[in-house]
């Protein structure tokens, strides 16, 4: 394929395209895994790189992330017989997986290890639930929680809401724009057999559903899900010897930020987000522009999110977020579907893995839809996107995924087929 | 020794470590508003913090704040996860826009303060105080009695200000 000028690049296009993920595996998304945080990575680990085609001796570097809520990258890796040169547990959720792509290519750039599998393990249902609820909602507020938590605004649907009641304030934008993303991402599980929730949903049922904090309905938040996710990257070289066509990357920026990280809502106007930002590294970095992307995974932890990111990348116009996301282009068959899987909407919460692990499917042409496997061991895809049906992109050849922190923190990275 | 309360069922704990936030709820406790104000640039912050956000100067002072602002953005609570709060939902976070130093040092800026409606006395607010709130209504602050030498700061309805005719609320009600 060929990509457009390399104009204004400002970071290292050098490493355009000499990386790529190879290997991508999870487990069941289920509400009750029934086993622990380590049987979940190390089922994960294990799954990625089979698809690789690579064996875990192959492997030595191991990154993770997780909030005090999953087991440690060494524990996996001795699980599976992987000595690892370099091991990294970093503390977070959404936006880590892009920013631990870019780890992993500086530490093959750096000659510290060779292939790098990057995990998250967790029981985000049946032992540590996101919202902070269970045993932690009454856990001791001190220090700087005293500022938030005091005040009942601890949960990310309660911290977040205050950016996306004042986008609807500041553009007009409509309850029903944004459960548009809903009822679209459900259309796509519905297609997505290992999708925890594979009902569809209308704009109608969100909005029927009941407020958990305005302007957040039940249905505008995503799942909580009990899963393990993993992926593989390693040297565009090296890809050349593992089983699937390689998955380039083409760049990536790692958890950038608005200015006052202490408290992003010192600066406005707060109905921006770090995409702003970030974007000014991913195009340049990427050699690409949003018109050139088939397919987005921006982060789904609320509707509001999804649109909020897509927004400030640049695939629309600041403030027409609403129109964006319900006019039909994310939706399988438009022109640029978000989050085919179902995204944490619908298909499981990982903090924003699973959003990756789709986008290399795709791009390698091989979503895992029920469309019937050929003798080359590759679905025979339809694009018949009815319920059921096919949830392959007919033309995809380049993906942006968007990682979500908080409205102050993003990552996101652009990979391409061949 | 750290100071220890009980409020909303939640137990609040100030450690003597955290000399900026002992500093800042110290004045909170005497119902009065301080931040610090840099030495070097002379700006406020919020909220208190080691250096300046904006010249990284370590050196600061408490000066007195006038509690009085605008909403800029609101949520509106209807599933509480702190126990002691789901008697009080529907419940408001209001952020607020001070009117000391709005816009600056530059218009994307303002000291927002964090805060629930609350009734004069600071008691999280009735269901018909929270429906009159919207971004745009004039607040003033007040505070919640906490324990012994901690309160921490609320907002209420300005009833002296002159008010939006209609302050902006989500169109579903």
């Amino acid at each position: 394929m060929t990509m457009p000028a390399e104009t204004d690049a400002t970071s290292p296009k050098h490493l355009r395209d000499k990386y790529a993920i190879v290997g991508v595996g999870e487990t069941t998304y289920t509400r009750g895994s029934g086993k622990t945080t380590r049987a979940l990575g190390t089922w994960a680990v294990r799954n990625a790189i089979e698809d690789a085609g690579l064996k875990p001796s192959d492997v030595d570097g191991v990154l993770s992330y997780q909030s005090g809520d999953s087991t440690f990258g060494t524990f996996i890796a001795g699980d599976l017989g992987i000595r690892p040169n370099f091991y990294m547990d970093v503390f977070g959720g959404g936006s880590s997986t892009e920013a631990l792509v870019g780890m992993a290519m500086g530490l093959i750039e750096a000659g510290m290890c060779k292939t790098v599998v990057i995990f998250r393990a967790m029981n985000g249902f049946s032992q540590v639930r996101i919202g902070g609820t269970g045993a932690r909602a009454a856990a001791p507020v001190s220090g700087d929680m005293l500022h938030s938590r005091a005040y009942g605004w601890q949960s990310a649907g309660q911290m977040f809401s205050l950016t996306f009641m004042r986008h609807m304030y500041d553009y007009g934008t409509r309850p029903e724009q944004v459960a548009a993303v809903k009822a679209i991402h459900s259309e796509h599980a519905s297609n997505n057999p290992k999708a925890f929730y594979k009902q569809r949903f209308t704009v109608e049922d969100v909005l029927k559903s009941r407020i958990i904090c305005k302007p957040l309905h039940l249905l505008d938040c995503c799942v909580e899900t009990d899963n393990g996710t993993a992926l593989v990257v390693t040297s565009a070289e090296r890809a050349k010897d593992c089983r699937h066509p390689r998955t380039l990357i083409r760049g990536v920026v790692g958890r950038c930020n608005k200015p006052r990280t202490d408290m992003h809502y010192q600066h406005g106007p707060i109905s921006t987000v770090a995409g702003k930002y970030a974007r000014d590294i991913l195009w340049p970095n990427s050699g690409v522009g949003p018109e050139d992307v088939d397919i987005t995974g921006s982060y789904d932890a609320f509707t509001f999110t999804t649109m909020l990111q897509l927004e400030d990348y640049g695939f629309c116009k600041k403030g027409d977020g609403g129109q964006y996301v319900s006019d039909g282009t994310i939706r399988l068959g438009g022109r640029r579907p978000n989050n085919t899987s179902g995204g944490h909407l619908c298909e499981g919460y990982t903090h924003g893995l699973n959003m990756v692990i789709e986008n290399v499917r795709q791009l390698r042409h091989d979503a895992d839809d029920s469309c019937p496997v050929g003798p080359d061991g590759k679905r025979q895809h339809t694009y018949d996107y009815r319920e059921g049906g096919c949830r392959q992109v007919k033309k995809c050849e380049v993906s942006a995924n968007m990682g979500w922190a908080n409205p102050g923190t993003g990552s996101a990275m652009v990979m391409r087929n061949e | 020794m750290a100071t220890q309360a009980t409020y909303l069922g939640m137990p609040l704990a100030l450690d003597d470590l955290d000399v900026e936030n002992v500093a800042y709820f110290k004045h909170c406790a005497a119902h009065d508003f301080h931040l610090q104000k840099c030495g070097a640039c002379s700006l406020l912050r919020y909220p208190p913090t080691t250096a300046c956000p904006w010249c990284a100067n370590p050196k600061s002072e408490w000066v007195k704040v006038e509690g009085k602002g605008e909403v800029h953005s609101y949520s509106e609570v209807h599933h509480a996860i702190q126990p002691a709060f789901k008697a009080h939902t529907p419940y408001l976070i209001l952020l607020v826009d001070l009117d000391t130093q709005k816009g600056k040092p530059t218009e994307h800026e303002s000291l927002r303060v964090v805060g629930n409606l609350v009734t004069p006395d600071g008691t999280l607010a009735p269901p018909d105080m929270v429906r009159r709130v919207g971004i745009g209504t004039r607040v003033r602050m007040v505070f919640s009695d906490v324990g012994p030498g901690l309160a921490i700061p609320q907002w209420t309805i300005d009833e002296g200000a002159a008010q939006p005719a209609k302050p902006w609320r989500y169109p579903q009600e």
